[in-house]
């Protein structure tokens, strides 16, 4: 049973929710080499999580996601190359406003409709952030992407090297952060009444819940921590491209979220990590077809395991625990 | 007497079709009212328009003496509005505890709170275990509601409900589904439910409409046909028209 959560589920934090973190701190001193690697695994899992938060609790199906990624990512740009403010807190907080107003301004629109509608609106919101982004060249540097962006060590201490050791730590912390938060979340009344939104709008209108108002605040603060990782990505890489909007990196995200597995919290960690791994993995040893190994491990999961990889990961430990009942 | 729930005059159409024709309701303080009908009088539509979820052509809703007919549903309930839903309406996996508590914590304006655990809310879990136990489902408390037995669901739709302690409680045939045997223990609930509470009641089942209201209204396509005490209604050659055909009337 995946949901935990609850007036009955027990918010403590569990020793197996320590090992992601222990896992990335041993990361960091055995393997210095793949830190920079390591920033973007944390960057999506950070993005991931902010759509789990929609998708998987709120039950919202979007494939515009990536719309306050990219903006995030191209406000802290846009803000170090062009303007000037280079101190990486503020570029962080400026992309999380941003993201969070989009979110405010288009969830208003487009929590009213549902399902085909919904998801076209998401969509078209995407597809019409890119096509701005890549006909404002002045500012954004359109398809060419924006370079010449400069980041200030972080609280005037820390300096982004080339090895990615501040930008791995600087997304870890992050990441802990908005974990920590959106945890919290899941396990508040809020986030019961957002599984019961999922489970049942009919209902949570019934027992005289504000659904809109909900839903509305879910997805703003979902926008407002895909900025952030938007944003994260921006420092990390100093340079910010297209390929950050569109429709290709909202449905890479729900790629990652699935093979994962939605509405677990710990879905958002292990998709991007395993997708990401995969696609380098992969892209080395076959250059011209690694989607197609993504492509099939992505049928394997929705035909034999509909709860992504960690619903394979319960269902084994379910067995086991029978075993040893018997 | 108080009047709890009013209806003056409500329509609904869609398109060509009137499915409410000027319904007249009128609910005092505490009584048991039973609605009937044949299938497709119109029954279901009138509670969805009483609730909120259905906008009327034309009419008006007062509850409590207030015109609600344009609020939300979510207002309604903050004013007193409770129902059941004929086919089972539950949050199905989650567990029979959450589904209750989450009526509970959103009466109490507990449930958009985000920053303590739901469990830190102990007062919402106490009351609705006490719910639970009422209704003889302490022991399913950690069950999902997907794997309780029928009969047991239309109890939790029933717990929830009472949760946000309604003073009109519309019950959208509450035995609907239900194997005879437990249907008896759906009527030992309903006659223990709060006398304070209005009690708006669809029902098929004709011996436990005649067994728990003090007054019947029939809606027939659309329009209320009859109006009055359960002997009355019984003698009415109209219903019996309406119930047994032309031959028995």
């Amino acid at each position: 049973m995946k949901y935990s959560a609850g007036y009955g589920g027990d918010p403590a934090i569990r020793w197996t929710e320590w090992l992601p973190w222990i896992g990335a701190l041993a990361v960091f001193f055995v393997l210095p080499e793949y830190l920079l690697f390591g920033a973007r695994i944390l960057t999506y899992i950070l993005f991931a999580l902010s759509l789990d938060l929609v998708l998987g609790y709120a039950g919202i199906v979007t494939l515009g996601h990536s719309a306050f990624f990219g903006l995030g990512a191209y406000t802290a740009g846009i803000l170090a190359a062009r303007l000037g403010l280079h101190d990486p807190v503020v570029l962080l907080v400026a992309a999380a406003v941003a993201a969070a107003a989009l979110g405010v301004a288009t969830g208003a629109v487009i929590l009213r409709t549902r399902g085909l509608t919904q998801l076209m609106l998401t969509l078209a919101i995407a597809a019409v952030c890119l096509e701005i982004a890549n006909k404002a060249t002045p500012v954004t540097g359109g398809a060419d992407g924006l370079s010449g962006v400069t980041i200030a060590p972080i609280l005037g201490l820390f300096r982004f090297d080339l090895f990615g050791r501040t930008a791995y730590l600087w997304c870890l912390v992050m990441l802990f952060g908005v974990w920590w938060l959106v945890r919290r979340l899941i396990y508040s009344p809020f986030g019961a009444g957002l599984t019961g939104i999922r489970e049942n709008t009919v209902r949570m209108h019934a027992i005289g819940a504000p659904v809109y108002r909900r839903l509305l605040t879910v997805y703003t603060l979902a926008a407002t921590i895909a900025g952030i990782a938007g944003a994260l990505l921006t420092q990390t890489n100093q340079f910010v491209g297209l390929n950050v909007l569109g429709f290709e990196p909202s449905g890479e995200l729900v790629v990652m979220l699935v093979l994962g597995g939605v509405g677990r919290l710990y879905g958002a960690f292990v998709g991007p990590l395993v997708y990401l791994i995969a696609q380098d993995v992969l892209a080395k040893q076959f250059p011209q077809y690694w989607y197609l190994g993504i492509g099939l491990i992505l049928v394997l999961v929705v035909l034999f395991a509909r709860g992504g990889l960690l619903g394979i990961a319960d269902a084994l430990a379910a067995r086991g625990r029978r075993r040893l009942a018997t | 007497m108080t009047v709890a729930l009013e209806t003056r005059g409500l329509c609904k159409s869609f398109g060509a079709l009137t499915v409410a024709d000027r319904v007249d309701l009128r609910l005092e303080a505490g009584i048991r009212h039973a609605l009937i009908g044949p299938n497709g009088a119109g029954k279901t539509t009138l509670v969805n328009m009483i609730t909120g979820r259905l906008a009327p052509s034309a009419g008006q809703i007062l509850l409590g003496g207030e015109d609600v007919t344009r609020l939300s549903q979510a207002a309604r309930v903050k004013r007193g509005l409770g129902r059941t839903f004929q086919i089972n309406t539950l949050f199905r996996d989650m567990t029979v505890l959450d589904n209750v508590a989450l009526g509970v914590a959103e009466r109490d304006g507990i449930g958009g709170r985000l920053w303590r655990p739901a469990t830190a809310h102990a007062r919402v879990r106490a009351e609705a275990l006490d719910l639970l136990a009422t209704f003889d489902l302490t022991d399913d408390a950690g069950r999902r509601v997907l794997d309780l037995p029928y009969g047991k669901q239309r109890l939790v739709e029933i717990a929830i409900a009472l949760g946000l302690r309604p003073s009109v409680l519309l019950l959208d045939e509450p035995a609907a589904g239900v194997p005879s045997l437990e249907s008896h223990r759906i009527l030992e609930c309903l006659e223990q439910l709060p006398a304070s509470i209005a009690i708006l009641i669809i029902e098929h089942d004709m011996d436990l409409v005649f067994r728990f209201a003090q007054r019947i209204t029939v809606l027939v396509q659309g329009e209320v046909l009859c109006e009055g005490a359960p002997a009355e209604i019984a003698d009415d050659p109209r219903v019996r028209r309406v119930y047994l055909g032309e031959r028995h009337g």
